[in-house]
């Protein structure tokens, strides 16, 4: 063993790596942050402390910001009903096939996403199976649609994240030792107390892993709601990108996209106070 | 109780699965389709010439064939580097690796919409010209944290013991490394890999940002949205599905394999 020299080794390996992730995500968040208090318009900006940004951003689209965190957080609860029983499954019932179900879970995402996101526009049509069951079923009005409504749009958020939901469940489920339930019910507690007792709170960080990185995405999401909705459920996203590539206003949706880091920031940082699980924040980065 | 409780959460399970597999059904099956307008929406009447002639549309090869270019590029690299982070944050303790592990873990939490502007800005305020290249960068950059993760998930399970085995028998490092370390994490490293590869060829959001006048794939896909979907996108869509299916089984069989021959020899 090299001794010497032995303390560079570490710094060595990480080099190459770390100095792409400054490079090209810590640089560029500060041209971004710099853009976002410039004024002028495309191509010429210049920067000069212009905090209006913020406060433009801000009033001119705050329903857009609501809407987001509403149909995000919305998706998010959707996934998490749908994903948990699933992960469960997989991790106690799944045996020897658990790796083969749980490739069965990721496979349709390897479609690509936004042929997805079509085959969603072509389920949900008018003239789809859905709506027209729907309709027979008296749920939908003989005129009533899915595609370009809210439902639409949250529902293809929920489909389309669903992966980022039920890995980190499956993972926090199958490190469970089993004998822990057991104990539990051997000490007389009801399957469903134990679960309550033992089996969730032991998933807990794979449900706050789970949480967060489908929120995330989800939040900042435009595909959805371009393909499957209308201008009137465009989410940040869209502003973002619209301002971005089409307007060209690049210090507005520079400004926009910190106030949506930010507000995605906040919003963990309450969830994870309200889960007590600070510890987990930790252990997770 | 018990045997219904258990036929419940199948049945749920299998209900999921059902839903998850739902819109892949409808891509493969209009992959058949005969559409007669240039919307593929509608159910038209069956075919196969979109199969046997998956390049029909103009343009959908050569995108295809920049997809794959910047997929196998991208994860290679980004296999590399993450791989090299791994290592040094699983196997030392140094000055620096929490600040490491936050340069991971942001990038990861970032929304793909603030990550293709901040790379835009950059590219912008340096006058880089964008296409290939920094489209290319882009998918090095969020393949890296990626691929840390999956290979450190390897890495924290290893049995050191080996290693020291092997050096107790005379190995230096370097040699220890490559005839113990690299092949029992290979398995972790080729996932890795496979998810960097999916990942690069699925991107939209960060690419759309970044590519100038390149069209990817995806890019493609969303150009065509709008005047037209030619069912051949069905059939490239089913193809990678089941190319990236395959792999993984591979994978899974590989590691099955393995299990089962260090069973045998413990």
């Amino acid at each position: 063993m090299f001794h010497r020299r032995k303390w560079a080794i570490p710094y060595l390996l990480l080099t190459p790596g770390t100095a792409w992730l400054v490079i090209f995500f810590v640089v560029p968040m500060w041209y971004l942050g710099k853009m976002s208090l410039s004024q002028g318009l495309f191509p010429l900006f210049s920067f000069s402390w212009a905090w209006g940004n913020f406060h433009d951003a801000i009033s001119s689209y705050r329903t857009q910001f609501i809407r987001s965190g509403e149909y995000a957080g919305i998706a998010t609860a959707i996934a998490l009903v749908v994903s948990y029983p699933l992960a469960y499954w997989i991790a106690f019932r799944g045996g020897r096939w658990k790796n083969l179900f749980l490739l069965l879970v990721i496979a349709p995402f390897f479609v690509t996403y936004l042929i997805r996101t079509l085959a969603w526009e072509t389920i949900l049509s008018d003239n789809g199976l859905v709506v027209h069951t729907l309709q027979h079923l008296g749920i939908l009005g003989s005129d009533g649609r899915l595609l370009a409504t809210s439902t639409a749009v949250i529902a293809g958020i929920t489909y389309n994240f669903l992966p980022f939901m039920v890995l980190p469940l499956y993972v926090s489920l199958e490190q469970i030792d089993v004998r822990l339930i057991e104990a539990a019910e051997d000490l007389y507690a009801s399957r469903p107390w134990a679960f309550a007792r033992v089996t969730l709170p032991l998933s807990l960080p794979g449900v706050f892993a789970g949480v967060l990185l489908t929120f995330i995405p989800a939040a900042g999401d435009f595909i959805n709601a371009q393909l499957l909705g209308t201008p009137r459920q465009y989410m940040i996203g869209n502003v973002i990108q619209s301002e971005f590539l089409s307007v060209r206003d690049y210090p507005t949706a520079a400004a926009l996209s910190f106030v949506l880091m930010a507000a995605i920031l906040v919003l963990v940082l309450i969830f994870a106070r309200a889960l007590g699980t600070d510890r987990l924040t930790v252990s997770h980065a | 109780m018990k045997f219904v409780r258990r036929h419940v959460l199948t049945a749920y399970a299998a209900l999921a699965l059902a839903y998850l597999f739902l819109p892949i059904a409808v891509v493969v099956a209009y992959s058949f389709n005969n559409p007669k307008g240039r919307f593929n929406y509608t159910w038209q009447g069956f075919t196969w010439s979109n199969w046997t002639h998956p390049f029909a549309y103009p343009g959908l090869s050569g995108a295809l064939k920049i997809s794959v270019e910047i997929a196998l590029l991208s994860s290679v690299v980004a296999t590399a580097l993450g791989t090299l982070i791994a290592l040094a944050l699983v196997r030392y303790r140094f000055r620096g690796s929490a600040t490491t592990n936050l340069l991971i873990f942001v990038p990861m939490t970032t929304p793909e919409v603030v990550m293709g502007a901040s790379l835009l800005a950059l590219f912008v305020n340096w006058k880089v010209p964008q296409g290939f290249g920094t489209i290319l960068i882009a998918h090095i950059l969020f393949n890296i944290s990626y691929v840390v993760v999956t290979v450190r998930a390897r890495l924290v399970g290893f049995d050191r013991h080996l290693e020291e085995a092997a050096m107790d028998l005379g190995a230096n490092e370097w040699v220890t490394f490559q005839k113990v370390t690299l092949p029992l994490i290979m398995p972790g490293i080729l996932a890795a890999g496979l998810l960097a590869f999916a990942l690069s060829i699925d991107d939209f959001v960060i690419t759309y940002f970044n590519a100038g006048a390149t069209v990817t794939f995806p890019l493609f896909v969303w150009g065509a949205a709008r005047v037209a979907t030619p069912p051949q996108i069905n059939v490239i869509g089913t193809a990678i599905f089941l190319i990236a299916v395959t792999g993984m089984l591979a994978n899974i069989l590989f590691q099955n394999v393995r299990l089962r021959k260090t069973a045998q020899v413990v």
